[in-house]
């Protein structure tokens, strides 16, 4: 599940778990509703089979790492040695064996992450929730915890849902992706298939695409940007009139500092460039005009034509490099 | 906390302190009347240590009577102090968390005795459990219990004039408390009374302990809602503070003697919430 901060990400979680309840509508969990408003339905968070890795873990201060993970079997009706037991297996398969006997504040984020996750699962949950796994963790450590993460989802056979607001996070971990914007679902589908249509701004500047929605003309292929200007574009389905999204890379598009006479591109349009900004290997321009666009060039043709802001442009793209697809957030 | 970080940190703000104080000194309009504060409550004390009759110290103390007050006092304080525990700290949840209507209300009413003048409380005691009382009437025909004049009645009364100080610091730390690791642990199965079990409370204890210590240190120096629910009969309701005030009349030498010990125990448990009430004023 992606989308911005304050989208609703984790209060969708919250009423999963039964934290929040819901004010209308119904949630059910295979046959059984956990939660429906019309039928007065409410199972409270202790009665519902679902596991929830907090952001920040909420691992208990005053006990140890292993009594943490022997919390849901303990709060069950195991014994004590058995809920340790169960608990020392997890910590086995998750290798923090070592850590059994620290308390939470004694053991880095990595590891506070796999004893959250231990813990969740000890309870044998159904369903199983993450909000923002990764949030609390440097750069280093999270490439490091995403991998291990996987590998211990890998054996849970219910569905995970996963919260972040990192599209790289959301495109590694997910098979299917939910994309959340004030409240209501956005998109959803293979991460992909998101990436490569976008259907929201949010999302393309995500992934880096440029995106614009306008309305297609039947006849000749040419999709009437809402922003002003048109652009000629590709499509696999028929369009007639309907509203479109068109997407475009930045690097399908070629910048040139006079007007091109001699184009095989359909699409040109004059601009004016508004900031450059150095990526690793190419140079992105924030390019004004109709439509606006962010075009890729390399370091080199950046020196060469003497780019500057200000400068008046042309650019160029060919049909084939826009992609046209029904806009159905705006229907 | 470590000892080290600790013993660090009083180290860093101790040199706060000074840089602040080094740079102005203090002004005499806020210096003078500190000084006398200070003396105020300090003159009395040394007084009470001065005028000790060190000397026949030891002969007073062993005395059986002030033996028997003594031992009164501490067993009655700590009777009262459990009773605060096991009915204040449910009632400091209560407090903390219900949402009913006229909780506030009952806040209020609850801790009023820490305002309320301890007679009014003893009288208000007596007319509850007396035994011509609204309820005490009862006990003594049905049941044929007698609280007034009794060491029950001590510990009653000493519990009535407490209880509130504990009440009072245990709500607080439960509002205070992140109920994160109470949500936390309901996705885990917890029933409520589990969560309360093993999760807050847990982490409500140092509070609990510093409010127990205020209500005992309150119930040992319990004297007006004492004398007047329970009276003064030495070995059975005579505490310490009663004994002190008998004495005073009859035998000052041993009023101050008594006086000094119950100061020790004082300071003692001062030196107890040292941790947690001198802090305060460092951070706060």
């Amino acid at each position: 599940m992606l989308g911005p901060n304050g989208a609703g990400k984790s209060t969708l979680l919250r009423a999963l778990a039964g934290l929040t309840a819901l004010t209308s509508g119904s949630i059910h969990l295979g046959d059984v509703a956990l939660d429906d408003v019309s039928g007065e339905t409410f199972v409270p968070p202790q009665r519902r089979p679902v596991g929830l890795v907090f952001q920040n873990y909420r691992l208990f201060p005053h006990l140890d790492v292993l009594d943490n993970v022997a919390f849901a079997p303990r709060s069950q009706g195991a014994s004590r040695r058995r809920s340790r037991e169960l608990a020392g297996s997890w910590l086995e398969r998750f290798s923090i064996r070592e850590l059994a006997s620290r308390r939470p504040a004694q053991v880095s984020g990595g590891q506070a992450q796999r004893v959250a996750l231990a813990r969740a699962l000890a309870g044998q949950p159904h369903l199983l929730l993450l909000d923002e796994p990764l949030a609390a963790m440097d750069a280093r450590t999270r490439l490091d915890v995403r991998t291990t993460l996987r590998r211990h989802l890998a054996d849970f056979t219910g569905p995970v849902v996963l919260v972040t607001h990192d599209p790289l996070e959301a495109m590694v971990m997910a098979d299917r992706l939910l994309v959340i914007e004030h409240g209501r679902v956005v998109q959803e589908g293979a991460p992909a298939q998101v990436a490569r249509r976008p259907a929201t701004d949010y999302v393309a500047r995500l992934v880096g695409l440029n995106l614009y929605a306008g309305r297609s003309d039947p006849g000749t292929g040419t999709v009437a940007l809402d922003d002003g200007g048109s652009l000629v574009a590709t499509t696999d389905a028929a369009l007639v009139g309907d509203r479109v999204l068109v997407v475009l890379r930045p690097s399908a598009i070629t910048l040139h500092t006079e007007q091109p006479e001699h184009s095989s591109s359909r699409n040109v349009w004059p601009g004016t460039v508004d900031s450059l900004e150095l990526l690793t290997d190419r140079v992105r321009v924030q390019v004004v005009g109709r439509p606006s666009a962010l075009v890729d060039v390399t370091p080199a043709a950046v020196a060469e034509l003497r780019l500057q802001p200000g400068q008046d442009v042309w650019l160029t793209a060919k049909a084939t490099e826009a992609e046209a697809y029904p806009d159905v957030t705006r229907g | 906390m470590t000892v080290q970080r600790r013993v660090a940190e009083a180290t860093r703000s101790a040199r706060a302190i000074r840089t602040v104080n080094d740079r102005g000194g203090v002004p005499w309009p806020l210096g003078v009347p500190a000084l006398l504060g200070a003396l105020f409550l300090l003159i009395p004390l040394l007084a009470l240590v001065i005028r000790a009759p060190w000397r026949g110290l030891g002969g007073i103390l062993t005395d059986s009577r002030v033996l028997d007050a003594l031992r009164l006092s501490l067993v009655c304080a700590t009777c009262a102090t459990v009773i605060s525990v096991l009915v204040g700290v449910p009632l400091a949840w209560v407090l903390a968390r219900s949402r009913a209507r006229g909780v506030s209300l009952l806040r209020a009413l609850v801790t009023l005795p820490l305002v309320l003048p301890p007679v009014v409380g003893g009288v208000a005691l007596l007319l509850a459990f007396g035994r011509e009382g609204v309820l005490g009437r009862y006990l003594d025909q049905w049941l044929g219990i007698t609280l007034p004049f009794t060491t029950a009645g001590v510990v009653m009364a000493e519990a009535f004039v407490a209880m509130p100080f504990l009440v009072v610091t245990v709500e607080g730390a439960f509002r205070a408390a992140d109920r994160g690791y109470e949500e936390a642990a309901a996705t885990l199965g917890a029933s409520r009374l589990t969560i309360f079990r093993r999760v807050t409370l847990p982490m409500i204890v140092p509070s609990l302990a510093a409010g127990a210590v205020l209500a005992w240190a309150r119930a040992l120096g319990e004297f007006g809602a004492t004398i007047t629910f329970a009276g003064n009969f030495p070995g059975r309701t005579q505490t310490m503070p009663l004994a002190v005030y008998l004495a005073l009349q009859t035998d000052p030498e041993a009023a101050i003697a008594l006086s000094l010990v119950l100061l020790v125990v004082s300071v003692a448990v001062l030196a107890g919430l040292r941790d947690r009430w001198l802090r305060v004023g460092r951070e706060g």
